[in-house]
């Protein structure tokens, strides 16, 4: 351990070392893959979860020493064959490789913001290993220097490796092309900022920079996320053009701005995206001649002078000599007051600014959505059928391929409606939306939207408009105060020269005027998430009493707990879910109870955030605004669609829920540890315990539950989480204790991984994990043992059970099989740690819960590395599985760690069979699942005797497939569960809810 | 300094068309009511006179044709707007070759015509109400959408929305504009929720003159040199209450027309006229 601690504080200290040694890896993979053909062939199954790994890598990475990363893949793809480190680093290599394709769309953002807090080390690593093929040269240049044995020249390499330059090659307004040199990483700003740099350009907010994907779609670059994510395969091509059509041109500061405005209407028009009629197009048309050529002179313009301008889609003859009249009459008029003019004609035209989408009505009419400054135009042909301002329009959302606004009740009306448009696919309706969110911002809201309405369950995308409002970019282009810069309106052949070289993507015309300075209501803008899972657990009070014991047998473990409690108090009151208002009220529960949750919840939140940092600000806290443990960010990424939520709603289980507290702590706690940078951050609420010892427990547990793994009678497909946890739990009791067999649990842990993308992007970070537990394994072995195991017994019935959980769940999962396998997984998890515990501590239990969650692991991991104390204990494991990750191939990898699933868990139950003595596991007595029409019910019940009390707890768990087309009120869905959980075993209190909600990710997701 | 879209109301020639002594008999018309042809003749003089004296409009008037016992109604058989002329396909079957004379007059005149061929579309102008800044076409037994389309692509400037038209026979039957950015409209419900949900579908914002009966919404308002906003509406005789209300607008000069007659077969002032302006503007 010493060693490795060594290793880690070098790796931060020296960022350089990590990025080289990645690449190296990748080098070494490549060789070796030939001779490991089953790594290779597990590997590659998964091309999507290989975004996964990468993400994991990247929140973890940070902390680990280059060589223990080796080890983590290594442990992955073969769990059996234990420590060759050359191998390890062929494996490693492999999967960065993999990262490399898939992993274009990795997460940006996440990582950005604990990079440039924490380690620069760790910034360097991912901006390696997300270069592309082209760079695959330096890469391998820089691998070779980091290899020990080449070590000559490292400085140069390192600078290369540092910096790694990609050329953008920018298409501005005129036509011509602006190249610039930026970061690999950089994120979108960075370039815009270089363009406008370029452009003198002040009144930027308005342009945009935009980018093709991969089905020629013109998409806008989000400046708050690295560009290579953004534009996964596509060149680093990109057109700078206006985003937002200002409604009166007149009100922008400086002529520059205006003519910019005007080269990019000339486009609109001469493209067709912009109609005009022919009298239009001659103004307009001798408008741009004015401003380009100056006063008409009859000796030098003659009628082919005009030959050069592309004045409309269809140039005619006459249209030339009709500008060309016009222009005769506009003697006098300096450029910057034709430009004026010009704009003073075409913010009149109808579709000025109009950003058009083609979808198709509910009854599957063709139309087009117009998104503009005002709202929302509906067309059919030309022809305007219907029209959404936004002030009618109470929300925005998308789900799947369909797109969905929600309309403010009229003054006859009694209810809100919700109109429903279907777009082509998935990412047309998520564009859509996008746009929407964008303008909405812009034009109606005085500065961008604060999530200040807390959606605590609000799961989808986290996008919003980052950028300045027209109101706020008006407020500082008034302080402009700079003489009108120079500029040189390109001559007229520039104008054709755009047309013909820049492909006019389709334009998406933003809506212009409106009431930009009036401060609107709030939109609400939701992307739904495909389904949305519920898991409410029942636990019978006596485990209550049972928790309690164990709780306080946590406090005494974890010295962090009592004061967490104290933290986390909050006021109380209900637990508000968003979106649907769902008030998740409280079944009895205290205040504090709450709290505990809110607090477990923002923990997640913020082992989330450690894990990935994301540039925004997490609206999770915001919605926490509550629990204390509000303070910390968690990181929406943009990029993540999918969130899991999950709450704990134990009555009785005072304990559990501290537990659950706990738990959710030592993650932060663990990371803390493990990157001291970063530990800063994490603190927040829950340590009060030495996250060393956590850590090390958390370790042992791993080791176990990859033990189990082998032996695992539970031969499911790993498609579910649970199911393959059960088997290691069954694996663990009997000892087996082989970091191979980590690897596939956390594996499988990742539970939401019923898609193969999924899957990847788990077993990534798995590996990684199980590099780590592998290190770890020997000392948090001997520390475990030290600790009573009592609880673990129990833990592994209750193991069983979620096993069984799993196939059902997939099978009402389908579509999100992902998401539900998460919470499953976690509980699993949870239960499955106890009875490897067995041997090791009762801490150990809970982190066992916790590992399930690739997450728990890569804390853990980080952990180890850190301290090989004794194991002192609580350590309470919440896994965050990332779901979002799961479900895109393509996404980006940063955010595997995000992901969340949460596991939370559940430790306390673990405890309370402790204190019983035995762990019997638990009899799984009835399972049973029941579909209705839009819910899928899957109710297992397991029975599980303790020794000691001889107390028998029912444990009900249910999972709650919530799918549906239409905008489904899924927190009210959610709160009719509970409600229906509650009202069959009214002996019984609901211990823990898990939401997990699926959106389709979007393929282009950002 | 050329400007789109400026010059709301502004017009420098009228197209009119006699009346037919067939109207008397053959006219189309929802109530069934006897009409005076005298009465008629002595309206449409009237508003003639009105056109070309009291306010200095180039009258272009078209001989009536006994074929056509509509053809007085000329605004249904083409939209000007700008120099743009849409010449119109009447729902009507019987009214289909008023556009005729229409297309040639208009031709005359050297607007670019722009004309149905679709077999499929109706329109008539008592169906489209430009208000300056965008179109309104209504949706009714006369118009379909497929017409509306055509003007929209007619006029590309300008936005084009469609107002389903309930127990009236045209969207203009029970409003007009009454000024740049004033609608005048009547109080049925078909007019109000017809006017509600032209306020939906604009961009724009609107001022509302409500009028107590549906028929004195329909008026014609003019902006013309000299004489500032001109509005012909309706007489005291024929509405008292809405000629009060249009009474109340004091920058305008007001000027009543009767139209009792025409009214029975469902003609407003609008539809015996069309505007144009040919001051070039551009």
């Amino acid at each position: 351990m010493t060693t490795e601690v060594g290793s880690e504080s070098d790796v931060k200290k020296v960022p350089e070392v990590q990025q080289q040694t990645a690449p190296a890896s990748a080098e070494p993979s490549q060789e070796e893959s030939p001779s490991d053909p089953e790594a290779a062939a597990s590997l590659e199954p998964s091309s999507p979860p290989a975004d996964g790994g990468p993400k994991k890598e990247k929140g973890i990475s940070r902390f680990l020493p280059p060589w223990l990363k080796r080890q983590k893949s290594q442990s992955q793809d073969k769990p059996g064959e234990s420590s060759a480190p050359p191998k390890q680093e062929s494996v490693e290599a492999v999967q960065e490789e993999q990262e490399e394709k898939h992993g274009a769309g990795a997460a940006t953002a996440s990582t950005e913001q604990t990079e440039e807090e924490k380690s620069i080390g760790s910034a360097d690593t991912q901006p390696v290993r997300e270069e592309k093929s082209e760079e695959k040269e330096v890469e391998t240049k820089e691998e070779e220097q980091v290899i020990p044995h080449e070590a000559s020249g490292l400085s140069a390499l390192k600078l290369n490796k540092k910096m790694k330059m990609v050329v953008c090659h920018v298409t501005l307004l005129d036509g011509s092309q602006f190249s610039c040199e930026v970061e690999k990483r950089a994120k979108g700003q960075y370039l815009f900022f270089q363009v406008c740099e370029h452009l003198n350009l002040l009144e930027k907010d308005y342009f945009g920079l935009s980018f093709k994907d991969n089905a020629e779609q013109r998409c806008w670059l989000d400046p708050t996320k690295e560009i290579k994510r953004q534009i996964r395969n596509s060149q680093w091509q990109f057109a700078f053009s206006v985003k937002f059509y200002p409604l009166d041109p007149s009100q922008l500061t400086e002529d520059i701005t205006r003519y910019l405005l005007c080269l990019q209407l000339r486009q609109d028009i001469a493209s067709g995206r912009l109609p005009c009629s022919f009298v239009t197009h001659a103004l307009l048309g001798s408008y741009t001649l004015q401003a380009e050529l100056g006063d008409h002179d009859p000796e030098e313009h003659r009628l082919d002078y005009i030959s050069d301008f592309q004045f409309a889609p269809n140039q005619t003859k006459e249209l030339e000599e009709k500008v060309v009249e016009l222009h005769k009459s506009h003697r006098g008029m300096t450029p910057a007051q034709s430009d004026a003019q010009f704009l003073e004609n075409a913010k009149k035209l109808s579709m000025y600014g109009v950003d058009l989408h083609h979808a198709k009505d509910s009854e599957g009419v063709d139309i087009m959505l117009g998104v503009c400054a005002n709202g929302l135009l509906i067309y059919k042909d030309r022809l305007r059928i219907n029209r959404f301002a936004w002030p009618k329009i109470l929300k925005i959302s998308y789900k799947r391929s369909n797109f969905y606004i929600k309309i403010r009740p009229g003054e006859t009306e009694q209810f809100e409606s919700t109109v429903g448009f279907k777009l082509p696919n998935h990412r047309a309706a998520k564009r859509v939306w996008k746009v929407c969110v964008e303008h909405h911002t812009f034009f109606r809201l005085v500065s961008p939207e604060q999530p200040t309405k807390t959606k605590f369950l609000t799961l989808g995308s986290k996008f919003r408009y980052s950028g300045r409002t027209q109101a706020q970019t008006r407020q500082a282009s008034s302080l402009i105060d700079r003489p009108a810069p120079y500029f040189q309106r390109t001559s007229s052949k520039r104008i054709s020269r755009s047309l013909d070289g820049a492909p006019v993507v389709n334009v998406s015309d933003y809506s212009q005027a409106a009431g930009a300075g009036e401060n609107g209501p709030a939109l609400e803008l939701n992307s739904d998430s495909k389904s949305q899972q519920v898991e409410v657990v029942e636990e019978p009070d006596a485990d209550a009493a049972t928790s309690i014991s164990s709780e306080t047998a946590f406090e005494t473990d974890g010295a962090g707990a009592p004061e967490r409690k104290s933290k986390l108090r909050v006021q109380g009151e209900n637990i508000y879910v968003r979106h649907s208002n769902l008030m998740l009220e409280d079944l009895d529960k205290t205040q504090e109870d709450v709290l505990k949750h809110q607090a477990s919840i923002s923990e997640l939140k913020r082992s989330f955030m450690e894990a990935t940092p994301d540039p925004m600000p997490s609206q999770w806290d915001k919605r926490l605004t509550g629990s204390p443990a509000t303070t910390l960010r968690l990181q929406a990424q943009g990029s993540l669609e999918e969130e899991l939520t999950s709450l704990f709603l134990s009555k009785a289980c005072f304990s559990g829920l501290a537990g659950s507290c706990s738990t959710a702590a030592a993650p932060a706690e663990a990371s803390k540890v493990s990157a001291p940078p970063a530990s800063a951050e994490v603190k927040p609420e829950v340590n009060g315990q030495p996250e060393v010892v956590e850590v090390v427990e958390e370790t042992v547990v791993i080791e176990e539950v990859v033990k189990a793994k082998p032996k695992s009678p539970a031969p499911e497909v790993p498609a579910t989480v649970e199911t393959e946890c059960a088997a290691e739990v069954k694996e663990e009791r009997s000892l087996s204790s082989d970091s191979d067999s980590e690897e596939e649990a956390e594996y499988h842990a990742q539970p939401p991984t019923t898609t193969t993308h999924n899957n990847k992007k788990k077993q990534e970070p798995e590996e990684e994990q199980e590099a780590v537990l592998i290190q770890q394994a020997p000392p948090s072995g001997i520390e475990s043992q030290p600790i009573t195991e009592a609880a673990e017994p129990a833990p592994s019935a209750e193991e069983e059970k979620p096993a069984e959980l799993p196939e059902e769940e997939v099978h009402a999962d389908e579509p999100l099989a992902t998401p539900d396998e998460a919470p499953n997984g976690h509980a699993l998890q949870a239960k499955a740690p106890p009875t490897l515990r067995a041997a090791p501590t009762e801490e150990e239990e809970p982190h066992i819960v916790n590992g399930s969650a690739s997450r728990v692991e890569a804390e853990h991991l980080p952990q180890v590395i850190c301290c090989s104390e004794p194991p002192v204990v609580k350590t309470e494991m919440v896994t965050i599985s990332d779901t979002f990750a799961a479900q895109k191939t393509e996404i980006s990898t940063k955010e595997v760690p995000i992901v969340h699933t949460e596991t939370k868990t559940i430790t306390y139950e673990a405890a309370q069979l402790d204190g019983n003595g035995d762990g019997e596991p638990g009899v799984l007595m009835t399972a049973q699942t029941i579909t209705s029409e839009s819910l899928c019910t899957t109710t297992t019940t397991h029975i599980t005797k303790t020794l000691k009390g001889g107390l028998s707890e029912t444990r009900i768990e249910k999972r709650i497939v919530i799918t549906g087309d239409s905008d489904i009120d899924h927190d009210q869905a959610l709160a009719q569960a509970i409600k229906e959980a509650k009202e069959q075993h009214p002996d019984m209190s609901v211990t823990r809810v898990v939401v997990h909600k699926e959106t389709e990710l979007a393929e282009d997701e950002d | 300094m050329a400007e789109l879209m400026s010059g709301f109301g502004c017009f420098t020639h009228a197209m009119v068309r006699a009346v037919p002594q067939s109207l008397a008999r053959d006219a189309l018309r929802s109530g069934g009511l006897e009409v005076d042809l005298l009465k008629v003749q002595e309206e449409y003089e009237e508003y003639v006179s009105v056109l070309k004296h009291r306010l200095g409009l180039e009258v272009l008037e078209l001989p009536a044709d006994e074929a056509l016992p509509d053809c007085v109604f000329v605004e249904d058989a083409a939209v000007v707007c700008g120099d743009t002329a849409l010449v119109c396909r009447p729902g009507a079957q019987s009214r289909r070759r008023e556009t005729e004379a229409v297309k040639a007059a208009l031709t005359e005149l050297g607007l670019n015509i722009v004309e149905m061929t679709d077999e499929s579309a109706t329109l008539e102008g008592g169906d489209v109400l430009f208000t300056g800044r965008e179109f309104f076409v209504g949706l009714s037994k006369r118009t379909n959408q497929r017409g509306a389309e055509i003007l929209a692509d007619t006029f590309k400037d300008y936005a084009v929305s469609t107002v389903p038209v309930q127990d009236a026979l045209h969207l203009k039957s029970f409003c007009s504009m009454a000024g740049p950015g004033l609608i005048a409209i009547g109080s049925s419900e078909a007019a109000q929720k017809a006017l509600k949900i032209m306020q939906q579908m604009s961009d724009h914002r609107y001022d509302k003159l409500t009028l107590p009966d549906d028929s004195a919404a329909n008026c014609i308002y003019m902006n013309l040199p000299s004489k500032g906003d001109v509005l012909l509406h309706c007489t005291p005789e024929e509405f008292p209450e809405s000629a009060q209300v249009f009474e109340k607008l004091k920058d305008h000069m007001l000027i009543p027309v009767t139209n009792q007659e025409k009214a029975k077969v469902d003609g407003g002032l609008t539809c015996c006229s069309v505007l144009i302006n040919m001051k070039k503007n551009i």
